[in-house]
């Protein structure tokens, strides 16, 4: 943690999993023209957690999320991931980074011109490593399988509900066996019922392949069904880290009306 | 690297200048990975059957029309000044130099420039192309340099064929009025072309390919967020590649007129 953000207060030593550093982030500054997103960010993502990113629309969740795997560049600030300073990445090197990390799109990104085959295979014909195509088939198929929509195989993306889309891509995302997980919103949008499904199959991910996951969300019940430890951006700054259910008894005014307690 | 870097931008008040500025750069990164491997060739294929075959029926049809308006509106002027057996060779002349390359052109800013504005800008609403460049493809390669390089390729064969339908069409427009044999027709059409007739006509039809591969594309990367800028890429894309177009047959046609 940045100990010059005076207003960042840790409520709860995380419960670490693995103290070793997965993700790093230090003093990350980001701003479009004359609005600064996010002013002094810095936080670790420790290996085999989940770690949940509140904050209200608009917070820079997603912006945060984006410059770890540089889609956006900051303007300040040093990003690691898996050991590699992400900002001096270009290239080849930036694609191998960008293979170990699964990023679930808020609005799923399926690609509209594609079949659910297509969109599943696509990723894996990135990779240096070839496949024979009953090899990509069979991979097609058992991520498929672990997201519990095998049948969905030759459908086109129009065709699928908004909590199946997300399914789906959460499956392109696995297919590559990704070391980190970012999760932008994955329960935006979706009934309480899909919602759960999709908050228990993240907490599946993290069993089944291993992968530590950064959570951005708003939605209450999936930061408790998903999340080791949470952080909670305010106005472009950490306002508070910690065990999510010390952060919704934290006495901060604000933390208690984002958290309807007030 | 990303698609963001040019929609930030984009989102900047845009000045003509900057606009140029950012076509240039982006001319610049297209060219460049045209020429690094891997090159997509299945994204290729499928560009080029979009962008030709889907293409062809309203170029045909375009190019008919073309030759038989062309034929019916030239012959009482020619038939003024008693040179009514000229017609073939004039609207040949016409067609293939610049009735054809820049109609066909313009149809196909509309159709293939419209579709990749809206299609890309539509993929960069709904974050399709930061999907792609997450799974470690480099977006401008996959999706810009194929319908690039796609539409370079197919508008020089619509034009051909825009031509001999433009061609046809100007033999039926003939015989509405009376009745001229197709073998004479097309033998007086042809005495009158030479080879710089078709070389240039050819050359810059590539061009017209170009402009309308690389603004449609532009257009639609640097659309900026909601489904608003999707109508507006498309629209732009059509507007702009419009207008190169006709700035690229004036500096074709100054280029031509000096080497004849």
């Amino acid at each position: 943690m940045n100990s010059s953000s005076a207003e960042i207060f840790t409520l709860h030593q995380s419960p670490q999993k693995n103290t070793e550093s997965i993700i790093e982030i230090n003093n990350l500054k980001i701003s479009f023209g004359q609005q600064e997103v996010l002013k002094d960010v810095s936080f670790n993502l420790h290996k085999g957690e989940n770690l949940v990113v509140l904050g209200k629309s608009g917070s820079g969740k997603s912006v945060l999320i984006k410059c770890i795997t540089k889609l956006l560049q900051p303007d300040y600030g040093k990003i690691t991931v898996l050991g590699e300073d992400v900002n001096s990445l270009e290239g080849k090197k930036l694609a191998e980074l960008r293979k170990k990390i699964g990023f679930l799109f808020q609005s799923g990104a399926l690609y509209d011109s594609m079949t659910v085959k297509e969109n599943l295979e696509f990723p894996l014909s990135r990779m240096e490593q070839k496949f024979t195509k009953e090899e990509k088939y069979e991979k097609v198929i058992s991520v498929l399988e672990n997201v519990g929509l095998k049948d969905a195989v030759n459908k086109m993306p129009s065709e699928l509900s908004g909590g199946m889309r997300k399914r789906i891509a959460l499956a392109r995302t696995l297919i590559v066996d990704p070391v980190i997980m970012l999760y932008d919103e994955p329960t935006t949008g979706l009934d309480p019922l899909t919602s759960r499904e999709i908050s228990k199959l993240i907490n599946e991910v993290q069993q089944k392949y291993h992968t530590s996951s950064v959570i951005i969300t708003h939605d209450m019940d999936c930061a408790k069904e998903t999340g080791d430890r949470a952080l909670i951006l305010k106005d472009g700054t950490i306002l508070a880290e910690g065990k999510l259910e010390e952060l919704e008894n934290s006495d901060d005014a604000w933390i208690k009306a984002f958290f309807g307690k007030t | 690297m990303g698609s963001y870097k040019y929609s930030s931008r984009a989102k900047d008040k845009t000045t003509f200048f900057s606009e140029i500025g950012n076509i240039a750069v982006f001319s610049g990164r297209t060219l460049r990975y045209t020429f690094s491997f891997p090159f997509e060739f299945r994204e290729f294929l499928k560009q080029c059957y979009a962008i030709g075959n889907l293409s062809l029926g309203l170029v045909a049809i375009t190019g008919a029309i073309m030759g038989i308006v062309l034929t019916i509106q030239s012959r009482p002027v020619l038939s003024d000044f008693g040179a009514e057996a000229m017609l073939p060779q004039m609207v040949a002349v016409s067609i293939v130099r610049e009735i054809g390359p820049v109609i066909t052109a313009l149809i196909c800013a509309g159709k293939v420039g419209s579709g990749m504005g809206a299609e890309l800008g539509s993929m960069k609403v709904t974050e399709q192309i930061d999907a792609m460049e997450v799974s470690a493809t480099l977006p401008i390669k996959y999706l810009v340099v194929t319908r690039v390089l796609a539409a370079t390729l197919m508008v020089p064969i619509l034009v051909v064929f825009a031509d001999a339908l433009g061609l046809l069409g100007s033999w039926v427009g003939t015989n509405i009025k009376g009745s001229v044999n197709i073998v004479l027709f097309f033998s007086h059409a042809f005495s009158s072309l030479d080879f710089i007739d078709l070389v240039p006509a050819l050359i810059k039809s590539f061009f017209f390919g170009a402009v309308i591969g690389l603004i449609g594309c532009y257009k639609g990367y640097t659309a900026g967020k909601g489904t608003e800028s999707v109508g507006v890429a498309a629209n732009s894309a059509v507007v702009l590649s419009s207008l190169l177009i006709i700035i690229v047959d004036l500096v074709a046609v100054q280029i031509t007129d000096l080497m004849l």
